[in-house]
């Protein structure tokens, strides 16, 4: 087919699912990325766009409990799935302890790149209660901030894994 | 960014999949981890009008132990001698990275947990790696260096079983029919004795390797037996070193024995300029990635416990 031939009528789907513990359901064009579904179809703007193209990491979520880049993932396979965003991290009205270890330890400067960082910070100490310096280096691998060179960051993912094992 | 519009397919099985595919022709592709195919959708290189999604197909992804036939007894690490290990085609990157059955085959493990970052590990699957059949792709590298196998089920022929040397036919090209998917890869778990590594040198972890090198061998004493050597990112496909192999095997490893190796490995490789450098750049750098994996290669072999991970520029 010519790329500029009009696509004939696509079925939309339905995709039902658990964001942040609340339940969704909404009919989607296959070729929604998921990114554009949290943003565009739930209103939940914390997640990031960065590059789009699967680099930067601004877009990760987690996904039944692993993190994903949402701009490379289609919102029809995130059907039946519970997904965890930015937005579902502060508990009633109190920021996450990662949230506030970033915060405790200048974290960030713009923030742009943060929600993602957050995200890969969570699934990085659910599966790791004392991360070393190499293992944090590792979890955040796929995330790229423009602003705080990383010395930051870092230390604010030392400083929350050393605030659970102290609470 | 948008892909084009596609009809979206989930399949309930591999069987049903293959079907889909004899059905809606080849304006048909299937989806895996997506980790390869989405972002060329993005870009619109990739249009497919329909995407058939294996997602969602239970039983796609295990890893499994299986006895060597005519073998008595798994040893301590669960793993038997003479066996084979069995990758389901949508087993994802990180599923290898965290098992402990995939880590008695180090090289698998230097493999799986250098690919990309922990997101791109989290979704993309060793079948969709083979199948894409990338240049630059670390499985088809890494694998060729041991006895590989891949499972085909196709909708309108019967399942076989290809060599990966034979799975891989060029850059993106691989044997599969247009109604064919891989359904399984299976490796044969190396005797005792041999050890392997997996070295690749990247400027990031979001980005491919700029090269890189799989070497298994197996020793007696200081004297190297038997060695298979893989060079990646250097050419259209995973390119087999045999002249580095030969000048191995049977020596004993030296730094004579070393350099040798390096530098036939430097001459088999058939790099291109890129922006990930000169092609003299990169026939240099495969030769050192060489010698530093067999000096590890070697270690293990002799049941050294050695952790490697990928070289960051
Ligand atoms: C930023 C980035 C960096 C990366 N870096 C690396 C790297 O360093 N090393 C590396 O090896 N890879 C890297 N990758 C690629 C990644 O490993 C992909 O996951 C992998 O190449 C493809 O697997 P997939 O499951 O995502 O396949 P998909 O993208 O879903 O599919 C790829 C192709 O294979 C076909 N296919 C998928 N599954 C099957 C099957 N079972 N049978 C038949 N055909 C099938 C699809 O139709 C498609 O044509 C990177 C990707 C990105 C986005
Ligand atoms: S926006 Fe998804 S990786 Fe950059
Ligand atoms: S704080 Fe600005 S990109 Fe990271």
């Amino acid at each position: 087919m010519p790329e500029t031939a009009m696509p004939e009528t696509i079925e939309k789907i339905s995709v039902t699912l658990k964001v942040n513990g609340k339940e969704y359901q909404r009919l989607v064009e296959p070729r929604m990325l998921l990114v554009e579904f949290l943003r565009e179809e739930l209103d939940l703007t914390g997640t990031h766009v960065g590059c789009d193209t699967t680099y930067c990491g601004a877009c990760t979520v987690l996904m039944n409990g692993a993190s994903v880049k949402s701009c490379t993932t289609f919102a029809v396979q995130a059907d039946g799935a519970e997904l965890l965003t930015v937005e579902g991290l502060a508990h009633n009205g109190e920021l996450h302890p990662i949230q506030k270890a970033f915060g405790d330890a200048y974290g960030l400067q713009c923030g742009y790149c943060t929600p993602g960082l957050l995200i890969s910070t969570y699934q990085l100490l659910e599966h790791n209660t004392s991360p070393n310096e190499k293992d944090i280096r590792k979890a955040i691998a796929g995330n790229t901030c423009r602003c705080t060179g990383y010395q930051n960051i870092f230390k604010a993912i030392q400083l929350a894994a050393d605030n659970r094992k102290g609470a | 960014m948008y892909p084009r519009s596609f009809h979206y397919h989930r399949a309930k099985s591999l069987q049903e999949a293959a079907a889909m595919l004899a059905q809606l022709g080849d304006q048909a592709k299937l989806l895996a981890g997506g980790q390869s195919l989405i972002p060329l959708m993005k870009l619109r290189f990739a249009n497919p009008a329909h995407l058939v999604d294996l997602n969602f197909i239970a039983g796609t992804s295990y890893i499994h132990s299986e006895a060597g036939v005519g073998e008595g007894g798994y040893s301590e690490t669960g793993v038997s001698e003479g066996g084979v290990l069995r990758f389901g085609a949508l087993t994802r990157h990180a599923e290898i990275e965290n098992s402990a059955l995939a880590a008695t085959v180090p090289i698998l493990h230097d493999c799986a947990a250098g690919i990309a970052d922990v997101q791109i590990r989290n979704r993309g699957t060793i079948g969709g790696s083979l199948a894409e059949a990338d240049p630059s792709g670390d499985w088809a590298c890494v694998l060729s260096t041991l006895s590989t196998e891949v499972r085909c089920l196709g909708a309108s022929s019967p399942e076989r079983v290809i060599p990966l040397s034979e799975f891989i036919l060029d850059a993106y090209t691989s044997a599969l029919q247009p109604d064919e998917l891989v359904s399984e890869v299976m490796v044969k778990i190396p005797v005792k004795g041999s050890g392997g590594a997996y070295l690749a040198f990247k400027r990031s972890a979001p980005v491919y390797p700029t090269a890189s090198a799989a070497v298994q061998l197996t020793m007696e004493g200081d004297r190297c037996t038997d060695v298979a050597i893989a060079l990646g990112c250097v050419g259209l496909t995973a390119i087999k070193a045999k002249d580095a192999e030969a000048a191995l095997r049977g020596q004993t490893l030296n730094d004579k024995a070393l350099a040798a190796a390096g530098e036939a490995a430097s001459a088999a490789a058939e790099p291109q300029d890129d922006m990930r450098g000169s092609a003299d750049y990169k026939r240099a750098l495969v030769g050192a990635l060489v010698k530093r994996a067999i000096a590890i290669a070697a270690r293990r072999a002799h049941g050294e416990q050695v952790e490697v991970s990928h070289i960051y520029a």
